[in-house]
């Protein structure tokens, strides 16, 4: 159970499942969720690689830290324009924020 | 005998960790309900912290669920309360737009665990795991010498987040209103 390919798989599920999430949702919180849910899956790759190949223990660990600390990053800055997107247009549907195209 | 029933039970968490992250991955991804899809983000992550466990690193899994589950799940539920999106209408989703998503995802989805699975995966050559090596304290070390400019230019893009959150959300109130 415990070995590389079963993490690799897991988290290639994970990626699949957060780029058909991307790629098929309207509403602008669903595809934040997805990217987290990508950025999940990247980090859980990191780990692993981690944990079973790489001669350095830290890097891999470090490197999830980072990405951590970005996706808090960009979840504030995504949550605040869809909050502006919201009262501009009273809609978070990405069709509605097409409009922007002018 | 004993050990054996130790690793039973070790298997099992980890396949139900398993089970976890992936239902909690398809209920952040397939319900219209936005409140479900946050619910399942916040048990795929947990199952993620568990994995976190399992590759032996206490410190990024306690991280995983104070940044991911804590801070950012709540973030997203603050958001929904505040756009209300449940009282919306739900358009129908356009057909051919379903398939092409579940056909892209599907096709990397084969692509990156056959290359998983084919790949030869060689540990390098000083590999030794040792889980004396993981504490928090290398991870310090290593964050405040090798990685310090890199740490750095981290806490300084955080900071330009919030400050560009709050003008971006406090600014648009300003002119709506």
């Amino acid at each position: 159970m415990n070995c590389l390919s079963t993490y690799l798989i897991i988290s290639a599920l994970l990626f699949s499942l957060g780029l058909l999430g991307i790629l098929q949702r309207r509403n602008l919180i669903g595809m934040l969720i997805s990217v987290e849910l990508l950025l999940n899956a990247a980090n859980l790759n990191f780990m692993a690689y981690n944990r079973f190949l790489v001669s350095d223990p830290v890097t891999g660990q470090v490197i999830t830290l980072f990405v951590m600390g970005l996706a808090a990053a960009e979840a504030a800055i995504g949550l605040s324009i869809i909050l502006a997107l919201y009262r501009k247009m009273h809609s978070i549907n990405i069709e509605a924020a097409q409009k922007m195209k002018g | 005998m004993e050990t054996s029933g130790l690793n039973f039970i070790l298997q099992a968490a980890f396949w139900v960790t398993v089970a976890l992250t992936v239902a909690g991955a398809s209920i952040a991804v397939f319900p219209r309900n936005i409140l479900y899809n946050v619910l399942g983000l916040a048990l795929a992550l947990t199952g993620i912290a568990g994995f976190y466990l399992f590759l032996g690193s206490l410190f990024v899994a306690l991280m995983q669920l104070l940044i991911y589950v804590g801070a950012i799940c709540i973030a997203i539920v603050f958001a929904i309360m505040l756009s209300r999106p449940l009282h919306m209408e739900a358009l129908p989703r356009p057909r051919a737009k379903v398939w092409l998503g579940i056909l892209g995802s599907a096709v990397f989805f084969i692509g990156a665990v056959s290359v998983a699975l084919k790949t030869k995966w060689l540990p390098a050559a000083g590999h030794v795991y040792n889980s004396s090596q993981w504490s928090v304290q290398n991870i310090g070390n290593a964050l405040l010498t090798r990685y310090e400019l890199v740490f750095e230019v981290i806490s300084l893009v955080l900071l330009v987040a919030i400050i560009g959150a709050v003008i971006t959300a406090g600014f648009s109130r300003r002119i709506s209103s």
